[in-house]
């Protein structure tokens, strides 16, 4: 046995499942048989003989004839237990197609709606000051609310961040029963519904202090539903964290504080944006609070402790509410901006990820 | 060697463990007050928002006692305040909400798991995650244009063939040559729909993660006893993700139960106490309170309070049960190397 050997030991992998064989040529073209099949059935059946109508209903009759040929055809030169396995690949197989159609038809959708309005230039360098409802597109556009939601959630972020991080360091780092319970309480305020938020900063901040309606305020009760998502999500990337770094950093001499700044912080860091972000791209969406607190506005206001200020969600409720065709083609343009905004957000989180996986 | 060392006289014990001072250093002590001052700032902030409805919404229930609860009218003008109809439009919302969002939640988690080629499963899950990072209010616009032209249609159908439960039954008749298209608009089923919408992403997402934690060895031990892959799923992953199916379900439920502004689009506020999810005109409780505060005086802004203090009892309560199942199906280890 050479040393060599006893010094590298195999590193264990982790279990990796194998690929099972996902289908036969049978199955695929019995499924194929039975599509063609249905979709002959139903136009005979459903549009000729019945004369039905509506695309949902002619969607879900051929699934459903669909399912018994597939059976059908399955139970030709198969036994039970396979046809059974069949059907139900095709059900779940459906039922997540149903999902997939759902997604892309609201992001396509609110995309091509949009379309007219957000693809004007004056879209993003005019605020809605003035503007009627029979303006053309080529008039106004939404600069004020793109401002408030970027000042809101600014200080909303500014506010949260510290508090969500140094609650997650808390958590995980410090621990003891109060940890436990900061950590139960967190876990139920992910679900604190907004517009709660929203009434709570509303009583205490604007009747009970008397402060003004304004973008502050606004930013306060984004700051109240951002905060439980960023600590939960800053403390599962905590948890994480190996603790052999942790007890390596402690042997060579070093503080508790000196390893969480300069060991668990700076290895977690991108999950911790990861963490940030997925709390931006909650506060960017949320409507109620910024509704309550701060109230809209058509005109562009960068003081935050002043006056309403608009947000792009909120501008997009009162473009659709009302009900004027130019108004509604605004609302989309501002829901597609807003759609990208958490698009592209997301993006960089995904990005954020990857980067961490590379580098372990 | 070893006679010689036992022979060996033994002083009063060398080996007493020497007394270590745990004492932190003072930079530790600042580092830990100031991390449990932080966790403790937000316990308060959290806190107080239970503690502070809770205590607004007395005025309220003194006053109205016990009818604040089954008085369904919401009439500040002539004194009579009541969550009854509010209270059944939130839960018959939620649950329109749940029962479309189950099916699809579940099979959209197990095809994610178990069926999809392996190459397509990162970006599967992205785009779930990508789903619950969609504004509430996109939603509210995609129900509102694109969805509600359309399942007006299966609305008529579920009263034209099940109208007999009092459940689907609207009061017009839907086999007219022009059926009245508006009667079945801006109804509790369909914003239960656009808000399964968002409850989906969040109970595939808990699902999938529980899924996937299903031991290998007894996968594969099922398929070397021939199951398909259906039985497969049936005996193994089902039975081992029964705590997230549940608890992904009650988060979700908690979700669509505290819904606000795509409710809000979608319905025409109604104070019938009514049980007919197909018929115009709902009300919840979040659209409630974000319809009515802006022209609210003092005491109907304790009674929205109060509206308010009941849904956060009822989403904490949901939650806390939520977090329950999951945690039990979650490990909690730190990771080792």
């Amino acid at each position: 046995m050479s040393t060599l050997e006893l010094e590298r030991p195999i590193p264990s992998r982790p279990d990796v499942p194998r690929v099972l064989i996902t289908g036969t040529t049978d199955s695929r073209l019995s499924v194929i048989g039975a599509g063609v099949g249905a979709a002959a059935l139903v136009w005979i059946g459903y549009d000729l003989l019945l004369g039905l109508e509506g695309r949902l209903g002619l969607l879900v009759c051929w699934f459903a004839v669909l399912v018994v040929l597939y059976a059908a055809v399955s139970a030709l030169g198969n036994p039970g237990i396979v046809v059974v396995d069949r059907v139900s690949s095709l059900a779940v197989a459906a039922g997540a197609a149903v999902v997939g159609i759902a997604l892309a038809s609201t992001i396509v959708y609110t995309l091509a709606k949009g379309f007219d309005a957000y693809s004007t230039l004056n879209f993003y360098t005019q605020d809605a000051a003035g503007i009627g409802p029979r303006d053309p597109l080529h008039k106004g556009g939404v600069l004020h609310a793109l401002v408030g939601t970027a000042i809101e959630v600014g200080i909303a972020t500014a506010i949260a961040l510290p508090l969500g991080i140094g609650a997650a360091v808390y958590m995980t780092e410090v621990g003891g029963k109060g940890a436990k319970t900061v950590r139960n309480v967190v876990e139920a305020m992910t679900a604190l519904p907004d517009v709660l938020a929203g009434l709570f900063i509303y009583v205490v901040l604007i009747i009970s202090f008397g402060f003004p309606r304004s973008g502050f305020a606004a930013a306060t009760a984004l700051a109240i539903m951002m905060l439980p998502i960023i600590a939960r999500s800053a403390e599962l990337q905590l948890r994480i964290v190996p603790g052999g770094l942790r007890e390596a950093g402690l042997a060579l001499g070093a503080s508790q504080w000196r390893v969480v700044r300069q060991v668990v912080l700076p290895t977690a860091r991108s999950g911790l944006a990861t963490a940030l972000i997925l709390g931006i791209a909650r506060a960017v969406g949320e409507t109620a609070p910024v509704l309550i607190t701060s109230g809209a506005s058509t005109f562009l206001n960068t003081d935050p402790f002043n006056d309403p200020m608009n947000s792009l969600p909120l501008y997009i409720l009162f473009a659709v509410r009302s009900g004027q065709p130019n108004y509604i083609a605004r609302g989309f343009g501002a829901a597609a901006l807003l759609l990208v905004l958490v698009l592209l957000l997301f993006v960089i989180t995904r990005f954020l990820a990857r980067d961490r996986v590379g580098r372990r | 060697m070893t006679s010689a060392l036992a022979e060996l006289p033994r002083p009063t014990d060398p080996d007493a463990p020497r007394e270590i001072d745990a004492g932190l250093p003072l930079g530790d002590r600042v580092f830990h007050a100031s991390a449990r001052a932080v966790g403790f700032t937000v316990l308060g902030v959290f806190g107080s928002i239970g503690l502070f409805l809770g205590y607004q919404a007395l005025p309220t229930l003194q006053r109205y006692g016990l009818s604040f609860f089954t008085e369904n009218e919401w009439n500040p003008q002539l004194d009579r305040l009541g969550i009854a109809a509010v209270l059944v439009g939130t839960v018959e919302v939620a649950l329109v909400a749940m029962v479309v969002a189950f099916p699809l939640a579940l099979t959209t988690a197990l095809y994610i798991s178990e069926y999809a080629p392996r190459r397509l499963k990162s970006a599967l899950i992205s785009l779930v995650d990508l789903m619950a990072a969609i504004p509430s209010i996109v939603y509210g616009l995609w129900g509102f244009f694109l969805l509600q032209p359309q399942i007006i249609g299966l609305a008529r159908w579920l009263h034209q063939n099940l109208g007999f439960i009092p459940l689907f039954h609207v009061d017009t008749d839907p086999d007219a040559a022009a059926w009245q298209q508006s009667s079945y608009t801006a109804s509790a089923f369909i914003a239960g729909v656009v808000v399964s919408m968002m409850a989906i992403p969040l109970a595939c997402s808990v699902m999938r993660g529980v899924f996937a934690q299903a031991p290998l060895g007894e996968r594969e031990a099922a398929y070397a006893l021939g199951a398909t892959r259906w039985g497969m799923i049936r005996s193994v992953i089902l039975p081992f993700g029964k705590g997230g199916i549940i608890g992904g379900t009650m988060l979700a439920l908690g979700r669509s139960l505290g819904e606000t502004i795509a409710v809000l689009l979608i319905i025409s506020p109604s104070f019938d106490l009514k049980f007919s999810i197909l018929d115009v005109g709902t009300i919840t409780t979040a659209s409630l309170i974000a319809g009515l505060f802006g022209e609210a005086t003092a005491s109907q802004l304790s009674a929205l309070l109060a509206a308010g203090f009941v849904l956060f009892c009822l989403t904490l309560f949901v939650n806390t049960i939520a977090a329950m199942f999951v945690n039990r199906s979650r490990s909690g280890a730190a990771t080792e190397i």
